[in-house]
């Protein structure tokens, strides 16, 4: 998961990485509290798990009361790719003398993790000029290292030494809380030659959350997205309205590709995992008939070993207990797909025999 | 370096000729001894399996279980063990196997954590072994050996290479290869996550120079950048047999993790259209829907003629 700016800051703080004062809120009433606490002038800072947020107006400066009113609403209200606000940021402003760039990374192909640096920050990633790039093998920056950092950015004095201590404590960071990810862009040299951490990005490695029950509460999720995570699927929520279900990651992103291919919108991306059984295609449909935009479903299983007939089941099962009303337009591989048409004549499952059409007869069916 | 063909495979002659040894680390779980009968019943030798504290059994009255991968080792002199543990047993299994003498791991389980994948990686690299996965469908030869859970319909003996990030992909193309009369000659699950024990780059090294190779389908998907280096390592190593690629992903949005562990987008890192163009850079056709994929390799083994 990628954690919100705010927290990634607690866990900054947890580090004793320097910040500048700031408070987060859910609302208005909330804010206006965290307003007088910290005084003017602040920047309002939308919370939400995802980049741009500057270019999208999420990020806006703020110095007295009238702005504050207009200004913290107008945040709150922002749609940014897709999410909307989390909480609201509110951080004293900044005197800044220059902005540089520091981030520890899971290099995926060097199977490594890996510093960037730069003295020329503040920008997006892809446009930070002159990196520096150390591959730092399980994450351990030693002394020398981070010197050696330092003075490839030109660092020296004071600013240097704070920077190697801001180093070493993002690497502790990364190793003890097994991150993907740690970003600090940028990391500010103030007026006074301290250094600042203004902004921070963190994105865990989910599959080491058992050893980490202090990061749980970041965790958000939607009662759908824990119910699939219970039931042991990937659920992924779209904007669209077919529903797209089927068995393995790469089978259903490529279902959802041909979908959009077609013309079809897809609602969700929903896998149930490796196998397919009558109880675990019943527990996808539950949790379809949860998300009220879905007009049509469209189910894609490669069943190696599974018998269709049992997927037939399913449906047959999810239309008696009145859990769906909607159209299923599903291509079934596996065993016994003639009888498993045959179950399902005259419901309202259309079995298909490719996936390709089974995608025409959804993207028709849901137009009706 | 192993040989991947002289490991799972061996030379006509050796004893164990097409009768590679495996042992199996949980033979006694659920999902291990469902797997461990289907890959006897396709034919793969299983010597061996291990669980701790059920050492002195028989599993399915034959094949002698262990409380340790050094003992069943010893008793078997087997080079592959394939795991079917809980993701959080894991790096303790793979540390097992790889003290043990064991040269091809095949790491079945998902969701683990990636720092225990990378010291996983560290030993085998010290012990000169080669990890498969983690969360990979594993490896096979058709109608020789499967080191997996794969199932069997799709795959047919053959003369192309398929390697691929996703399980159910891997079966789905193979499927519609083997339906145009192309078999495989080898097939190797990399796995859905961010860090694989075999990257692309290594599988690709693994099957380029098969004496017999006629074509090779690679199956990405989003998130990373090792279908790119790939890319890159077929123009600079001037690989000429035919070669097709399809990409899962291309329609799903930034910065969500799509059921797979890597298959995230983060900025334009690992995007869908930095893979196909890529591949298209590298003059290898990327197929939009997996039945495209025979049609595409058909095309090429054409211009090549």
């Amino acid at each position: 998961m990628q954690l919100l700016e705010f927290q990634a800051k607690e866990l900054f703080r947890e580090y004793g990485i320097n910040l500048l004062n700031s408070i987060s809120s859910t609302n208005i009433e909330e804010g206006r509290k965290h307003a007088k606490e910290l005084g003017y002038p602040f920047v309002i800072k939308i919370q939400v798990p995802v980049g741009g947020r500057g270019k999208a107006g999420g990020i806006q400066k703020c110095q007295n009361d009238d702005e504050f009113e207009i200004k913290y609403p107008q945040v709150m209200d922002l749609t940014i790719k897709g999410e909307r606000a989390r909480a609201i940021l509110l951080e004293k402003m900044a005197d800044i003398k220059k902005e540089l760039y520091l981030s520890i990374f899971l290099n995926r192909s060097k199977r490594c993790y890996t510093i960037i640096a730069s003295a020329e920050g503040g920008v997006e990633i892809e446009s930070v000029k002159n990196q520096i790039i150390k591959e730092i093998g399980l994450g351990e920056v030693s002394d020398d290292l981070a010197r050696e950092v330092a003075k490839e950015m030109e660092l020296d004095g004071n600013t240097a030494e704070q920077f190697v201590d801001t180093l070493k404590k993002l690497s502790n960071l990364t190793i003890e809380k097994e991150a993907e990810l740690v970003e600090i862009n940028p990391l500010a040299i103030m007026q006074d030659d301290t250094i600042m951490a203004l902004d921070g990005k963190f994105v865990t490695d989910d599959n080491s959350n058992f050893r980490h029950p202090e990061l749980e509460k970041y965790q958000e999720k939607t009662a759908i997205e824990e119910q699939a995570e219970k039931s042991g699927f990937s659920l992924v929520e779209l904007d669209g309205d077919i529903a797209v279900v089927g068995n393995g990651a790469g089978l259903v992103m490529s279902t959802l590709d041909m979908l959009s291919d077609n013309g079809g919108k897809p609602a969700c991306f929903l896998d149930v995992g490796g196998g397919a059984t009558t109880e675990s295609v019943y527990e996808a449909l539950t949790l379809i008939s949860k998300l009220d935009r879905v007009k049509g479903i469209l189910v894609n299983l490669y069943g190696g070993i599974v018998k269709t007939t049992v997927v037939a089941e399913a449906f047959l099962k999810a239309y008696e207990n009145n859990l769906i009303d909607l159209p299923v337009f599903s291509r079934l591989k596996g065993t016994e797909s003639e009888k498993a048409k045959e179950m399902l004549e005259g419901s309202r499952t259309n079995i298909f025999d490719s996936v390709e059409e089974a995608i025409n007869a959804a993207v028709m069916g849901v137009k009706k | 370096m192993i040989d991947i063909f002289d490991t799972l495979k061996g030379k006509p002659g050796d004893p164990d000729y097409e009768k590679k040894g495996v042992i199996v680390q949980g033979i006694t779980g659920a999902y291990g001894s469902l797997h461990a009968k289907q890959m006897i019943a396709y034919g793969t030798n299983v010597v061996a399996g291990v669980t701790p504290g059920k050492g002195g059994q028989k599993f399915e009255d034959k094949v002698p279980v262990y409380n340790t991968m050094k003992e069943a080792v010893d008793a078997t002199n087997a080079k592959i063990s394939i795991i079917y543990v809980p993701a959080k047993f894991f790096l303790s299994a793979a540390k097992d196997a790889l003290e043990s003498g064991i040269k091809l791991l095949v790491a079945i389980p998902e969701h683990v954590p990636i720092r225990d994948t990378m010291e996983a990686l560290d030993l085998a690299n010290q012990k000169g072994a080669v990890i498969i996965g983690p969360n990979t469908p594993g490896i096979m030869i058709p109608e020789i050996i499967k080191v997996g859970i794969m199932p069997p319909m799709p795959f047919k003996a053959g003369k192309i290479a398929v390697l691929s990030k996703s399980g159910t992909l891997l079966y789905e193309i193979s499927d519609a290869l083997t339906n145009s009369g192309f078999g495989q000659s080898i097939t190797i699950g990399i796995g859905g996550d961010p860090v694989n024990g075999t990257r692309l780059i290594d599988a690709f090294d693994m099957v380029k120079n098969i004496s017999d190779l006629e074509g090779l389908v690679i199956v990405g998907e989003i998130g990373g950048d090792s279908e790119e280096i790939l890319a890159q390592r077929i123009i600079d190593s001037g690989f000429n047999k035919p070669t097709v690629a399809y990409i899962a992903g291309r329609a799903a949005p930034k910065e969500k993790r799509m059921g797979h562990a890597g298959a995230i987008v983060m900025g334009t890192y690992g995007s869908a259209e930095s893979k196909v163009s890529m591949f298209n850079k590298a003059n290898i056709p990327v197929a939009k829907r997996p039945a495209e994929v025979p049609v595409l390799l058909a095309g090429k083994m054409d211009k090549s003629d």
